[in-house]
């Protein structure tokens, strides 16, 4: 059938579903769905690590399979460096910039690397917003207990005790730099509620938060001349005698030369792994979230934590072809959109936390309620045109000018049709086990953003990562631009590498894999 | 998997895509009529390493110069963003050299007349339009940068938060202006010197700074995990 012929139960069933309270699951009914139907317990797609600091740990079969890779360098390169400073910074969306901002004004000579340019990230793709507890009624205190819930209990309390307690500054700080956050009528910061939370709590520049972000902090760092090496992708940090971290190796993707940089510390802010396309997902994540940051932490020796859970957002387009995987805002659904299947019935509260929405999508595909497209995918209604009969017309366009005009390009009008969303591969939970420096186990090596883990336990609140970023790029530029004034430059070795090739050979690496894998291989093969 | 029948989108065009003829940087290559020209490129067996960035149309790494068939306009489009059609040319926009000027955001003494020494090309607009024809994000950059001079910073703000920051506004400029940039300045200014200090922000701080939270944490962090489990629980 033709699409506007499927989307009119959609239409027919908007007012009756309109009267309609959906209560959101208890603790027993939710852990049972998630169970079956959540991609993290599909046991099938996960496998021990063979060696490493995280030995006879599971994740999935395609990171498991680079963090046991070797490396693209030799025990016997020319370790000369290019370069010398201070910090380090590995990476360039949010928390990156957030990191050597921090660092350079502490003092520090900093140098931000970053495999495509300044900026090219997820975080300039965050619409929902950025989670800070700053109306009266709300408090830190709320905004902890909110992400542990979400979390499943799981979540470093230091870490998320911190980041909740830190939030408000860092608001200040965006604000003292110019981002335009959205105001009430008193001049107060205008908060939104976000799924999985109790209390409205997200900062937001329409449905552009993250861009705004972004466009201010790549400013900052341009005009506060932060020495920039762009197109330079990491492949092998270097370690002194002692295995502390002192610098890393880059590859020139221009010309594909090694470049050589001598650190004090160095601060990798390398984000996700959504370009893996674990379990086959389409992905929502930039064209580098390829997880290298990872793979070069656990060569060196840093422990990870929670890597055998990953955030599939509930709603990524699934129709037009152009669009699959790409994000259909959360906001959406914070200001009253419906989740809606092929029969137009409701299926679970939209705002509950981002896990349990995407398992019910998934069980109601998989229960046969599902449209399905042309290419064999399935997905469910998101009822955007509610928000215009809610909340009158011209909400949608007003609200979310990213997500009109990014449908609008491909002739579809969301605020008149319900858009086809199925869950998409958006967020890596865990990461590199940090303490409240954002520092691992390896000294002088620090891992700040969605490359970190521990803080977001087994599933991320929504607007949770934007504060992430901000929260523990300050703290690692801090801590590593503090350290370095009493500090000297320690000696430049792969003797990490020779270990890990060494305890590879005793388990054999069969793969043959290199990582980190920098670019995600999507040219056909021609001829 | 149980599976109503009916529930299928199975337009035509859709099932079987039909193959174009598109131009690739003078190339002419065969893809499936309405890829994204980034996917297009990759079909065709282009590695892309500069133009692909966040693939969502956010990030404005991909801006990308289009003509379609017979028509002599090229016009502009994000590479991620934009579907192919039969006849199609396109070819990407290489980094523009385009100035930036550098400030201390904060420390902006009169932030409307610095734009003037910052960027003193901004009043010279001659009003073509290029730069508003240009954009991918329809906003109306001419109009933005009039604002500017004028000092209607506000406005521009607004105008320009679907802001990219391509850059395909610049190399069109006759008068040497980068739009763009001009509005990051002019918003963020607008930012730091213009929007009203929200107070409870401040309040929140000093209540941080001032422990007005500790009791409650002292009581939550000292729970094992079943207590804190149920107080949980009760948090609705």
């Amino acid at each position: 059938m033709d699409i506007h012929a499927l989307q009119q139960i959609v239409h027919k069933t908007r007012d009756a579903r309109r009267k309609q309270t959906i209560p959101k699951f208890s603790p027993a009914d939710r852990d049972q769905l998630i169970h079956k139907y959540h991609p993290d317990f599909r046991a099938s797609a996960y496998r021990p690590i063979k060696f490493g600091p995280n030995e006879g740990d599971k994740t999935v079969v395609e990171l498991a399979t680079l963090l046991e890779g070797d490396s693209s360098i030799q025990d016997n390169a020319d370790l000369t460096p290019h370069y010398t400073c201070d910090v380090l910074v590995v990476g360039g969306g949010g928390a990156g910039c957030a990191a050597a901002l921090h660092a350079h004004g502490a003092g520090a000579k900093t140098i931000l690397a970053t495999k495509l340019r300044l900026g090219d990230s997820n975080s300039v793709m965050a619409q929902g917003g950025m989670q800070i507890s700053v109306a009266p009624e709300d408090s830190p205190v709320t905004h902890f207990i909110d992400t542990l819930k979400g979390g499943h209990m799981q979540n470093d309390h230091t870490l998320l005790k911190v980041m909740v307690e830190d939030g408000p500054s860092i608001a200040k700080w965006l604000l003292e730099l110019g981002v335009l956050f959205d105001r009430q009528a008193d001049g107060n910061l205008h908060v939104k509620k976000g799924g999985g939370s109790s209390k409205p709590r997200l900062l937001t520049c329409s449905d552009y938060t993250g861009l705004e972000i972004m466009r201010v902090l790549k400013d900052e760092v341009i005009n506060q001349k932060i020495q920039l090496l762009e197109f330079a992708a990491a492949v092998e940090l270097l370690s002194d005698d002692e295995g502390n971290c002192t610098g890393a190796i880059f590859k020139d993707l221009d010309n594909q030369r090694h470049v050589v940089v001598a650190a004090k510390s160095v601060i990798l802010a390398t984000g996700g792994i959504g370009r893996l396309h674990i379990q086959g997902f389409p992905t929502s994540n930039h064209y580098g979230a390829t997880g290298d940051g990872l793979c070069l932490a656990y060569r060196m020796g840093a422990k990870l934590d929670h890597i055998d859970t990953f955030q599939y957002h509930p709603s990524g387009a699934v129709y037009p072809e152009q669009l699959i995987g790409a994000l259909v805002t959360e906001g959406i659904r914070s200001e009253g959109g419906h989740l809606v299947n092929a029969k137009g019935e409701r299926f679970v509260n939209e705002l509950d936390t981002r896990d349990v929405v995407s398992s019910s999508i998934i069980r109601e595909c998989e229960e046969g309620r599902g449209i399905r497209t042309m290419s064999g995918r399935v997905g469910v209604w998101l009822d955007t045109p509610l928000l215009d009969a809610e909340h009158g017309p011209g909400t949608v366009e007003k609200h979310f000018p990213a997500m009109m005009m990014q449908f609008e390009r491909f002739g579809i009008d969301i605020s008149k049709d319900p858009v086809l969303i199925y869950p998409t591969l958006h967020y890596q939970n865990g990461g590199v086990k940090i303490d409240t420096n954002s520092e691992t186990n390896v000294k002088n090596l620090f891992v700040a953003g969605e490359a970190s883990g521990g803080l977001h336990g087994r599933n991320r609140l929504m607007g949770n990562s934007l504060l992430d970023l901000m929260v523990f790029g300050k703290r690692s530029g801090l801590t590593a631009a503090g350290r370095a004034k009493s500090m000297m430059q320690g000696k430049l070795t792969v003797k990490h590498v020779q270990r890990f090739r060494a305890e590879a050979k005793k388990h054999g690496n069969p793969s043959g894999v290199i990582s980190p894998m920098i670019l995600p291989a999507y040219t056909r093969k021609v001829g | 998997m149980a599976q109503d029948d009916a529930n299928v989108i199975d337009q035509p065009e859709v099932m079987k895509p039909r193959m174009v003829t598109i131009e690739i940087a003078g190339k002419k290559v065969e893809v499936p009529e309405g890829i994204t020209v980034v996917k297009a490129m990759w079909y065709a067996g282009i590695d892309v390493v500069r133009g692909v960035g966040c693939l969502g149309g956010f990030c404005g790494a991909c801006a990308t110069y289009y003509r379609t068939k017979d028509d002599p306009k090229v016009r502009t489009c994000l590479a991620c963003q934009m579907a192919v059609q039969d006849g199609m040319s396109f070819t990407m926009m290489p980094p523009f050299p385009a100035r930036k000027a550098t400030y201390e955001i904060q420390k902006l003494k009169d932030p409307k007349q610095d734009l003037f020494n910052l960027y003193p090309e901004a009043p010279l607009c001659r009003n073509c339009n290029a730069c508003t024809e240009a954009c991918p994000q329809k906003i109306d950059v001419r109009e933005g940068v009039w604002k500017a001079v004028f000092g209607d910073f506000k406005s521009v703000s607004e105008m320009f938060m679907d802001c990219v920051m391509c850059g395909m506004c610049t190399p069109v400029c006759i008068a040497d202006i980068a739009p763009n940039l001009v509005a990051l300045y002019v918003s963020r200014a607008q930012g730091a010197h213009f929007s009203e200090k929200p107070v409870g922000l401040d309040t929140r701080i000093k209540e941080i700074q001032d422990g007005r939270f500790n009791d409650e944490w002292n009581k939550i962090l000292k729970m094992n995990e079943k207590e804190l489990a149920e107080h949980c629980a009760t948090v609705k």
